[in-house]
């Protein structure tokens, strides 16, 4: 058999890969944006629902913050290589020389950055609006960044498995809910700790190990999942 | 170019859905060759296509030998419909593509595409996302094609326009198997694999 064509560099491609997913994010931005909107809908609604009382939403706001933001990565979960597969860039990525897995983390990276990382950038402004002890904020903000980061790899794992089924919604979140958990309870006590003026610093090197695991463990069965989905 | 075999299937056998679609096909293809894989609709064109990209692996029995890398062109086109042409087409990272800009410019204005390379893919008509699509023909390295239904949406200009291609290809010494109806009008004589005499 002759021999291969050189192909671009892993590195070139890699950011050619992000850049692809980046624009197309860009250049969608009503899609991009609908978990910070979702976030921004659910929390308004809490004071209305609950009663304007500030202690009593000052005690529920660890839990709510996190809840919310758990649920504004789920709804999001779906959209994660939907396009690829159906466009055929997927097949293309299979066929590539380049590991799939890291092509995967450039897509899934774009995926944090437009649902995670803004996500966490606004809360403040959502903390505020739940009257969370202005100590906490900062906390908040932080355990957000880590725990995103972990619930975007995970959701990475489902919809992996589940891109190819025609509705994949429900057992997307089925797969992948149970591994979230983790995550809600860490954030959500890293949140309630500081508010309540304790340390949190032992939930939230839980939330960073559990994110490091993320990173590790997660590519591999990410890549594993696209093979399976686009062979069937 | 190499004079060694690009594609060697031995005894193939395709199962899918519980459903057997094809037993003991076999066929090669060295240099210069070009075979058409044809059948009725549902004969397993671009299952056998896909099995022998590498995309399909479960119920594909025999033994499917093929050179490391190779250009595979499916039903979709690989293409973002946000993003331009060129944006598309430097991205594409299988096939031994050519990612440069001033090739694919190139390879766009080959295709009648030039002035068009900056425009969203979204806004194109199909026949002319097709064309982007084909342009990587242009800009493939790889000596071994996989073309499934090559000629859906062309119109006869751009039929012409990819048969000279695949005669360009197959002179250089590369070799070809594509999925289509209709007979082909090339300089070289085009094997034909009829699908429908290994239906299980």
């Amino acid at each position: 058999m002759p021999p291969d064509p050189p192909n671009l560099p892993l590195v070139f491609f890699l950011w050619r890969q992000f850049k692809r997913h980046w624009n197309g994010a860009l250049r969608k931005p009503g899609d991009t944006f609908n978990p910070l909107l979702f976030y921004l809908m659910v929390v308004t609604l809490f004071p209305l629902g609950l009663g304007p009382d500030p202690e009593v939403l000052a005690t529920l706001a660890p839990g709510l913050l996190w809840v919310v933001a758990l649920l504004a990565t789920l709804t999001v979960a779906g959209k994660l290589f939907a396009s690829d597969y159906a466009d055929g860039s997927l097949e293309q990525l299979l066929l590539a020389p380049h590991p799939l897995y890291l092509s995967a983390m450039a897509e899934i990276v774009v995926h944090w950055v437009m649902a995670g990382l803004t996500l966490a950038l606004a809360s403040p402004l959502f903390a505020v609006m739940l009257k969370l002890p202005g100590q906490a904020i900062p906390f908040l903000v932080f355990s957000l960044l880590l725990g995103t980061w972990s619930l975007s790899l995970i959701a990475g794992i489902g919809a992996a498995l589940t891109v190819g089924l025609r509705r994949g919604g429900a057992l997307l979140s089925l797969i992948i809910l149970p591994f979230m958990v983790p995550v809600l309870i860490f954030g959500a006590s890293a949140v309630r700790e500081a508010a309540n003026g304790y340390d949190p610093a032992s939930w939230l090197a839980l939330l960073g190990a559990y994110a490091l695991m993320a990173t590790v463990l997660t590519p591999v069965a990410i890549a594993a999942g696209l093979r399976i989905s686009v062979d069937n | 170019m190499a004079t060694e075999t690009l594609l060697r299937a031995i005894d193939v056998g395709i199962e899918r859905g519980y459903r057997r679609l094809l037993t003991g096909v076999a066929f090669e293809v060295g240099p210069g060759q070009i075979w058409q894989l044809s059948g009725a609709n549902g004969s397993g064109k671009t299952s056998l296509l896909r099995a022998v990209a590498g995309l399909a692996q479960a119920g594909v029995t025999g033994s499917i030998e093929r050179t490391n890398s190779c250009l595979f062109q499916g039903h979709a086109n690989a293409l973002k419909p946000l993003l331009s042409a060129t944006e598309n087409l430097n991205w594409h990272p299988s096939g031994g593509i050519d990612c440069s800009d001033e090739a694919i410019g190139q390879a766009l204005a080959e295709v009648g595409l030039a002035g068009l390379e900056g425009l969203p893919v979204g806004n194109l008509s199909a026949g002319q996302q097709r064309r982007v699509g084909l342009a990587r023909l242009w800009l493939a390295k790889s000596a071994l094609w996989l073309l499934d239904e090559p000629f859906t949406a062309l119109d006869t200009q751009g039929v012409a326009m990819l048969s000279t291609r695949l005669d360009q290809h197959l002179e250089q010494g590369g070799g070809v198997v594509f999925s289509s109806h209709q007979p082909m009008a090339l300089n070289r004589t085009v094997a034909v694999l009829a699908l429908d005499d290994y239906a299980a």
